[in-house]
């Protein structure tokens, strides 16, 4: 298969006053085309500055890409120059974001919202773009002639509505979605992914999906990468990972839900807290707070293993010899 | 003989005045919960969740209804009366980041019940340091953290602060206000391990508020389901979730995403949105988003009736519905 999206070894810091974040350690993911891949991690792992990366929203300063590179279709995205980047943003690849009641001009119409992306990106009448914001609005379920309203008349469900119909205004090749149903209800949650499950099936986009929510990972991706303090510690196919999960960080996360199939008495947390970005563990930065940790941990960087099946795993456990004769 | 409920409510409504007419945020809403027990109560936005839970403790006054702790009727308490009932009765607010004061110090934000209720001498420190310390102890936060600002700490930890203060007076009775919602999974998961402990050490009973019915799963005995200020469902925590009967009960389990990608979702996608609270309609207010409507079900207001021993229902064709017989 094509690889629509690859990174390789990103490394991303912010430099602010109170100290160096090191928010992305080198990263390496790849997207095949027409298909979706979850990104799962907590709050401080880096999803959404890789986000922001691939679209390269990262404001220097304070934010600085060291090193890597992000190929869209072979293509280096950290090489283009700002014009030719923006023709790929909004055209090529999308963004929708978490919270629908930030991301949309409050004193603007929404279907202008959604003709300024036609216009900036095809060559078509003001007239023309009008016209394709309302057959975009009834695509994502909303009534066309709403198009002259303002977001505060929608609802957060609708304005998520509108924010994906921007995005998918000019037929993307990858969506990148972070967190796009977060700060929704349960029930427009599964009206709102219905509809891009919907949309992509038409449309053949690829998707990046950025959640914490194993649940809507489990239910709408083909592939799972589990990202924790800006490195990906765990990658593979869906199934792979739901059923057969190998790293310590991804057992907390599921240790950590609770179930409404099985009756559990308590649940089993991972210890400890997120790490510092700013103030990082030596060797694996998971290390602190797992329950397989020996001395190697604390010293060396893991290395990442394929544990089969494509299915890869960056900790010591599976393959470093330090580790084994440890004992 | 059973046990007196330590709660009971007794058609408790709430409404706040709008310019557009009366919304009704809790209307006419019954129940009861037992002592050392969790009712979790559970919705989404605007369902007038956390109003209830508000209106039980009267942080917002109710405009009509019964509240009886430990059999004392709440509502016709004067002032006095009702501040030392707070000691018994207590709440954890949602927000971590903004239930607390940013210029408190941690064992001063601890401490400060303990004075307004005059449970401490403010000039016996020692005492005062020993209670704080004991408390941060019994939530699992580090005493060297006693002179941190809340700026300094992560959610995590601040929520322990919120507990740390409903228990620090020894209450009976504790509404948990979506407590969890603002957590990462992994701190989340520590904070419910810490508040069931503490329930069993101390006996407590809670009032669990939340949009997350995985979490409301794990932790209660029976379960509440709110709709528009309504109470459409209320039965034991494994009824709901074995035999949901309600139609919106039923459309809220199957959009919950499985953390199972062989897990064969069978949703049921709801048309529309929450309709507006203010100036209902008679009749059911989910009728207009339900599979099941029709025409009757918009001609009166629906009670809350038990369909089977202990599972209440508030559905004109929920017997339908249970013997499996309606048609969508």
């Amino acid at each position: 298969m094509e690889k629509q999206l690859a990174v390789k070894d990103l490394r991303v810091r912010y430099e602010t006053a109170d100290g160096v974040v090191e928010a992305l350690n080198g990263v390496s993911l790849s997207l095949e085309k027409g298909k979706s891949l979850g990104l799962v991690g907590e709050t401080g792992a880096g999803k959404t500055t890789l986000a922001k990366s691939i679209m390269r929203l990262i404001h220097t300063p304070p934010g600085n890409i060291l090193a890597g590179e992000i190929l869209f279709e072979g293509q280096n995205l950290l090489a283009l120059p700002i014009e030719k980047m923006r023709e790929v943003r909004g055209n090529e690849i999308s963004m929708v974001f978490q919270d629908p009641m930030t991301a949309l001009n409050p004193v603007m119409p929404v279907g202008q919202q959604i003709a300024e992306v036609i216009a900036v990106h095809e060559k078509v009448s003001k007239v023309e773009a009008m016209e394709k914001a309302g057959e975009m609005l009834e695509m994502v379920g909303l009534e066309a002639r709403r198009a002259g309203e303002y977001p505060h008349q929608f609802s957060g469900g609708m304005k998520q509505r509108v924010v994906i119909a921007i995005a998918l205004a000019c037929n993307p090749k990858l969506l990148i979605a972070d967190e796009p149903t977060t700060a929704l209800d349960v029930t427009i949650q599964a009206q709102v992914l219905d509809m891009m499950l919907n949309l992509r099936k038409q449309l053949g986009t690829s998707l990046l999906l950025i959640t914490h929510d194993l649940g809507v990972v489990a239910q709408n991706c083909d592939e799972v990468a589990i990202i924790y303090a800006g490195e990906i510690v765990e990658h593979g196919e869906l199934r792979e990972i739901f059923h057969d999960f190998r790293h310590p960080y991804t057992e907390g996360l599921f240790g950590s839900i609770p179930s409404l199939t099985q009756k559990a008495d308590r649940l089993n947390p991972i210890k400890g807290l997120m790490p510092d970005p700013s103030d990082l563990p030596a060797g694996c930065k998971f290390h602190p707070r797992c329950k397989y940790a020996k001395a190697v941990c604390g010293n060396a960087i893991p290395g990442t293993y394929d544990v089969g099946g494509g299915h890869t795993v960056q900790c010591h456990r599976y393959g470093s010899k330090e580790y084994e004769s440890e004992g | 003989m059973p046990e007196t409920p330590i709660l009971q409510v007794r058609n408790l409504k709430k409404y706040f005045t709008t310019p557009r007419g009366p919304l009704h945020a809790v209307d006419d809403v019954n129940f009861s919960i037992a002592k050392g027990e969790t009712l979790g109560v559970v919705g989404e936005s605007g369902c007038g969740k956390s109003t209830l839970g508000r209106a039980v403790l009267r942080l917002h006054e109710p405009t009509a209804g019964e509240v009886l702790f430990e059999g004392r009727d709440v509502l016709h308490l004067d002032k006095n009366e009702m501040k030392r009932l707070k000691e018994d009765m207590q709440i954890i607010f949602q927000d971590p980041f903004a239930s607390l004061n940013p210029r408190m110090t941690v064992s001063q934000a601890i401490a400060f019940p303990l004075l307004i209720q005059r449970k401490v001498d403010k000039r016996d420190k020692t005492a005062l340091a020993a209670r704080v310390n004991e408390l941060m102890d019994m939530v699992g936060l580090a005493r060297r953290l006693a002179n941190t600002y809340p700026h300094e700490l992560d959610g995590g930890r601040r929520q322990r602060i919120g507990i740390a203060r409903a228990l620090s007076l020894n209450p009976k009775f504790i509404v948990c206000d979506e407590p969890v919602s603002a957590l990462d999974m992994s701190i989340q998961a520590q904070i419910l391990n810490l508040m069931q402990d503490l329930q069993r050490d101390l006996g407590l009973t809670y009032m669990f508020i939340t949009h997350d019915l995985s979490v409301v799963k794990h932790l209660s005995n029976s379960i509440a389901v709110m709709y528009l200020g309504q109470m459409v469902e209320h039965c034991p925590s494994d009824t709901l979730f074995e035999r949901p009967l309600h139609p919106y009960t039923q459309a809220l389990l199957s959009a919950i995403p499985v953390p199972d990608p062989d897990y064969a979702m069978d949703r049921i996608i709801l048309k529309g949105e929450l309709t507006s609270p203010i100036n209902p309609e008679p009749g059911c207010r989910f009728a207009r988003r339900c599979p099941h409507a029709t025409p009757a079900c918009a001609q009166a207001d629906i009670p809350l009736a038990e369909q089977e021993p202990g599972h209440f229902v508030a559905c004109i064709r929920a017997k339908e519905l249970a013997a499996g017989k309606a048609p969508a």
